[in-house]
């Protein structure tokens, strides 16, 4: 396994186990200089921001002067008196079912289907369902798409083929809010992690399949289950931890495409909440806060998540 | 001569062609079916958008809309161009900085991840499975769970309103270093000791053995990194008008006034084309890689 190889020349027994762990860093520190460039940049972009919302959840921080310690004042005041967040904490637990576990049974079954036709196909199928993940400016589209006079186009359509008898609001009406939100996360929920579990159907090593095939493998179901699934461990555990980051955090999509705050706050996320406090108000404590709490349920649900999904990861 | 040996020939065609080894022809169609029915609904937006973006004035509010144009016109887009270059700063700039950071941003990115990787799925060494351990878990604190605190990090190291405070932060992404390492781990050991006999250092191993082999990984990392950069909001970071991207600016014109729907179309669809071309490039070599290793076996 070792590429430096120095068991042998490692002073065994004889010394105490931190001198041997001192020698092996410094038998190996080619690997720390590879290691360097990234986990530096990582530390202070990834790992602080982190980090700091531990100590600044229990501050009064206005970004200008220095933070004031306020104990717990902050979580009583989300918990007890913020019935906005308590709503938006209601929502996103909706959109997390939708583009959380949905999404990821959804992109596993089209990434096995894309990968059952021919390679030109392939291509092309690939290229479609990926495509919008990479449009940022999507929600323009959306917009125009769901305007809520009559030339918007969804309304012109339905008005056109008889099922509307007037323009909705789609974007305004409490009652459509979140549907459209969830569709328009949906649409753009087939990115990294579908891309990943496509390219991993097709790392599988061919000769398995023809090896299958001798083996007495009928049908591609027992191809799936049989040898893909097996074999596509890694890709599926990025993909469900990637699911679970896309599906708490949700909420750009919602802001850019029916403001923030939504009408009566019906697509209001946590991370919309975490913005809105931190961003428009400067708040930054309670928005630390609404943060850390967000990270500590990241963390349980990946923590699930990965024990469940365990036995296909070595 | 003769029952095995034609076999054998019948085997190799098998392979060559490039055909499913199981599944039936009825399973594919059936497929096929469904999967264009499903990509109608993912498409038609970036359809549409392209359609209007085309569309001259007087069709642009038909009623009810059509889904073609009769009289293309490039009018929506010269409009776009006028609205950019009567900017302070003209477009040119823009396009550079937008162009420059998300270069940068790739090919750093790509470096640092493919060194990084290597070391923590090949080599074994004393904080390696904590390493590990702190990458799967980090994947979930992605930008857009972080950056709100990001800022404030930023702000302290001074770098807001500077080219670094939109390439650094893009950089050392969890995503892209956890990709490769999963391709890597793939790779056999025999190969590294191969090199490693050979003298070869822990540096030339991993460039010249192993990323050579993990041309799919790469070009999906390559994806990841361009369309992270390109479509970055640099609105909170960037005050300096001479230093924001194209997202930015773009999105500014479209919310003007002067700016009606068809050059708002226009614009959508000048920020969707450099990530989908950037993907339509890398798709195919990922296709060619595969074509070439179905081969080796």
């Amino acid at each position: 396994m070792a590429v430096k190889t120095a068991v042998k020349d490692a002073p065994l027994n004889k010394q105490s186990k931190s001198k041997y762990t001192w020698h092996m860093m410094k038998i190996n520190k080619a690997c720390y200089a590879m290691l360097a460039p990234f986990m530096i940049l990582f530390t202070i972009f990834t790992v602080i921001p982190v980090i700091i919302t531990l100590p600044l959840a229990f501050t009064n921080f206005n970004m200008a002067q220095f933070p004031e310690f306020t104990g717990l004042s902050n979580f009583y005041t989300l918990f007890l008196n913020d019935d906005t967040f308590m709503l938006a904490v209601q929502n996103t637990l909706v959109f997390a079912v939708f583009t959380g576990p949905f999404s990821y049974v959804l992109s596993f079954i089209l990434a096995w289907l894309i990968n059952e036709m021919h390679p030109v196909l392939k291509t092309f199928f690939t290229f479609v369902f990926y495509a919008p993940s990479m449009t940022t400016s999507a929600y323009v589209i959306w917009q125009l798409l769901l305007s809520g006079d009559s030339k918007g186009y969804i309304n012109a359509i339905l008005i056109s083929l008889g099922i509307l008898n007037s323009p909705q609001q789609w974007l305004t009406d409490t009652k459509y809010i979140l549907i459209v939100c969830i569709i328009v996360q949906l649409w753009i929920s087939m990115g990294a992690g579908f891309l990943s579990l496509r390219a991993g159907f097709q790392n599988i090593d061919k000769s398995m399949y023809e090896a299958g095939a001798i083996e007495g493998i009928k049908n591609r179901w027992q191809e799936l289950f049989l040898i893909t699934i097996p074999s596509m461990g890694p890709q599926l555990l990025f993909a469900a931890v990637l699911q679970i980051s896309a599906s708490f955090t949700v909420g750009v999509v919602s802001q850019n495409l029916v403001g923030l705050p939504s009408t009566d706050y019906a697509a209001h996320t946590v991370m919309n909440h975490a913005t809105d406090y931190g961003w428009i108000r400067y708040e930054m404590g309670y928005a630390s806060a609404i943060c850390l709490i967000l990270f500590v349920v990241m963390l349980l649900v990946n923590k699930l998540i990965n024990w469940i999904l365990r036995r296909y990861v070595d | 001569m003769g029952k095995k040996k034609k076999r054998y020939i019948e085997d190799i065609k098998v392979r060559k062609s490039n055909k499913k080894i199981t599944g039936s022809r009825w399973g594919t169609a059936l497929i096929f079916i469904f999967l264009c029915v499903t990509g109608v609904f993912m498409i038609f937006p970036i359809y549409y958008a392209v359609v209007q973006s085309f569309k001259p004035i007087e069709e642009l509010f038909v009623f009810p809309p059509k889904l073609y144009v009769l009289h293309p016109t490039g009018k929506n887009y010269s409009d776009m161009i006028k609205v950019a270059t009567s900017l302070w700063v003209p477009l040119s700039r823009y396009i550079f900085n937008s162009v420059f950071v998300s270069i940068v941003v790739t090919v750093t990115n790509v470096f640092v991840c493919c060194c990084a990787a290597f070391v923590l799925s090949k080599c074994k060494f004393p904080g390696n499975a904590f390493f590990n351990k702190l990458i799967v878990t980090a994947l979930l604190f992605t930008s857009s769970a972080t950056w709100i605190i990001q800022f404030l990090v930023m702000a302290t190291m001074g770098i807001i309103d500077t080219y670094w405070a939109l390439i650094l932060p893009s950089i050392a992404t969890p995503m892209g270093l956890f990709l490769m390492r999963q391709s890597m781990s793939t790779i056999h050991d025999s190969m590294i000791e191969a090199a490693k006999v050979d003298g070869a250092g822990l540096f030339r191993i991993c460039w010249q053995v192993v990323v050579p082999n993990q041309k799919p990984a790469i070009m999906t990392l390559i994806i990841f990194a361009f369309q992270d950069a390109w479509n970055k909001q640099s609105g909170t970071i960037i005050y300096s008008e001479e230093l924001k991207t194209l997202p930015t600016i773009m999105q500014q014109i479209a919310a003007t006034g002067i700016a009606r729907q068809g050059v708002t179309f226009a614009t959508s669809v000048i920020l969707m084309l450099p990530p989908l071309i950037v993907f339509l490039i890398a798709q195919s070599n990922v296709m060619e890689t595969m074509a070439n290793s179905g081969i080796k076996d």
